[in-house]
């Protein structure tokens, strides 16, 4: 059987520093799987060689068992691989709706179609759709860059749903987000899990969050996998504590 | 402009019957002036699109203009051809120009794109000054013909101008289409943040040439009707100072907006002659006018009016947060989908 995301043996070497160094996991259909480790252990560096940001030294990434390594980001999403960020990308000057629809319009059609075609891409529905699940609705028309931080990183979120993308990498999508939208934040992931039949890996540190969202969760230390199980089995693990606290 | 097209669109159609009217009673070099509005709003309209719209800093469409303009007087004087037929050609040739230029910009941004395109616009002027088998040099080329259009002589200065109103009535309603087609939000994603607009699926490689070659072929199509327009060209008007002023153009009147470079070119093509009567004073009173624009809205003039109605909406956005529960899914309400099926929508 095919897994939806093969990383095997990805090494990604910055002169001497060894960021990411031998990283080997696979993700299934439809799981929602935890990456963690302390900072500085190469998530975000595997992250950008999985999305094409960087060029790993070493190593292959497979989606649906097809090689992926060395393509463009662009040509990445269009395959269905979709991202969130750690940091709010949205695009500040266009509405709320514009930006879904800017995360869709090229999944449809052709350059010349988006031409000649439709000003929405026929996106509209689908926009609102996006707006009324994160509950945006009273902000559709607003630009962007004007919405709460917490309004923008929903955006941020709603965004990489748009394509109706297969994989989602989700970099720390709780970072910033107070502690009532937390809980929700988490529901409206796992049913977007659900009813898209997206496979999620997600990058968090905050482990309540990763613990009781994820089925399975690998942990990073020092560019190499340390633990990989269970979230029961991680938070037990020696060796995951030690590398989270030290002697 | 993205968000209010449809006001864009009245405005450039109510433009078109006064400014079919307005000039006839001016002398021929009062429409000579009018005409020149006319042709570099064309190209400054190229330029917003890949400098305003697309965020590309360029110093090459002087260059453009030139290449459009040689092109159409080498094929008009030389080669016989009628001007609608060279009018084509010479923005087909830019637009294909565009693209070769476009490709350094998948590569440098900012001022170092400028750079390269300001060493492409100091190579065509070589070229121009230099080739006179091609170009005749610094003699330049004479007696370039205005056109004869379905049987009627369009010669004399106020046919031809409306003529070149006609032109650019076309051209702009091709850039507001352009604009406001998904085409116009990908390049605006282009300009806004392009890491975030490639995970999106947004091709930057091919927008960015894209965006070089319709600027591109739109200085060029200005070139091609420059030429008729002086009847007699040399490599002068398209040294790198041309490609200066354009630039000049489009940030004083607004990189980014629809009419940016209408105004624009006003400031820079028309407020000169207009301000000829001070003597020695006009470009003084030129450059401080243009200093004070740019000092007062860095978007220029008409960001000013944009800047406004940002502040506007902004001011009813924060009311829209004040009423709203800051909470997902917290709030009280019919219209909220707990699921993303279709048919779910409220």
């Amino acid at each position: 059987m095919t897994h939806v995301l093969e990383v095997s043996g990805l090494k990604k070497h910055f002169g001497g520093v060894k960021a990411v160094d031998g990283v080997s996991f696979t993700v299934e259909e439809g799981e929602i799987l935890g990456l963690i480790g302390p900072n500085g252990c190469g998530k975000s560096t595997l992250f950008n060689c999985i999305l094409g940001q960087l060029t790993p030294t070493e190593g292959a990434v497979r989606l649906d068992g097809r090689v992926i390594t060395g393509l463009y980001p662009a040509q990445l999403n269009r395959l269905g691989v979709s991202r969130t960020f750690q940091l709010l990308q949205v695009f500040p000057n266009l509405s709320v709706r514009e930006n879904l629809i800017l995360a869709g319009q090229e999944h449809k059609g052709t350059m010349l179609r988006r031409l000649f075609g439709a000003r929405d891409a026929g996106l509209t529905p689908d926009a609102d759709r996006m707006i009324a699940f994160f509950r945006l609705q009273h902000l559709a028309d607003q630009k962007a860059g004007g919405l709460s931080y917490g309004q923008q990183k929903l955006l941020d979120a709603a965004m990489a749903f748009m394509a109706g993308p297969r994989l989602v990498l989700l970099d720390e999508p709780a970072g910033g987000v107070n502690l009532t939208m937390l809980e929700n934040l988490k529901e409206r992931l796992r049913t977007i899990n659900r009813e898209l039949g997206a496979t999620f890996v997600v990058i968090e540190h905050n482990m309540d969050f990763v613990m009781s969202l994820c089925s399975r969760v690998v942990v990073m230390a020092e560019g190499k996998v340390l633990a990989e199980g269970s979230p029961a089995a991680i938070r037990n693990d020696p060796a995951v504590i030690e590398a989270y606290l030290g002697h | 402009m993205i968000r209010r097209p449809d006001a864009n669109l009245l405005i450039l159609l109510a433009a078109f019957p006064v400014l079919w009217f307005l000039p006839a009673g001016l002398k021929s070099y009062g429409l000579y002036v009018v005409s020149l509005w006319l042709v570099m709003s064309i190209a400054a309209m190229g330029l917003n699109l890949t400098l305003g719209y697309a965020g590309l800093t360029s110093l090459a469409q002087g260059a453009f203009l030139g290449i459009g303009a040689y092109a159409t007087a080498i094929l008009t004087t030389k080669a016989g051809w009628p001007l609608p037929a060279a009018f084509l050609a010479s923005s087909g040739l830019s637009f294909a120009v565009g693209v070769l230029l476009g490709f350094p910009a998948l590569r440098v941004k900012h001022h170092y794109l400028a750079f390269v395109t300001l060493a492409f616009t100091v190579v065509v002027f070589l070229v121009a000054r230099n080739e006179q088998w091609l170009t005749g040099g610094v003699f330049g080329i004479a007696n370039i013909p205005r056109p004869v259009l379905f049987g009627s002589d369009l010669g004399a200065a106020l046919p031809f101008y409306r003529l070149l109103l006609c032109v650019t009535l076309v051209l702009a309603l091709a850039m507001w289409w352009l604009l406001r087609s998904p085409w116009g939000r990908a390049f605006l994603a282009l300009r806004e943040n392009p890491l975030r607009a490639a995970s999106l699926g947004i091709d930057i490689r091919a927008y960015t040439l894209l965006a070089f070659a319709i600027g591109s072929a739109y200085g060029g199509a200005a070139g091609s009707l420059y030429a008729p327009l002086v009847e007699f060209i040399d490599p002068a008007p398209f040294a790198l100072s041309a490609s200066f002023v354009l630039l000049l153009t489009v940030v004083a009147g607004g990189a980014g907006s629809f009419f940016g470079p209408f105004v624009g070119a006003f400031f820079s093509y028309m407020l000169p002659e207009l301000l000829r009567a001070t003597g020695g004073w006009y470009l003084i009173i030129y450059a401080a006018v243009v200093l004070v624009i740019v000092m007062i809205s860095p978007t220029g003039l008409l960001g000013l009016i944009e800047r406004w109605r940002d502040h506007r909406s902004q001011t009813r956005a924060a009311a829209a947060r004040a009423a709203a529960t800051p909470t997902l899914g917290a709030e009280a309400g019919g219209s909220e989908s707990d699921s993303l099926r279709k048919g779910a929508t409220p």
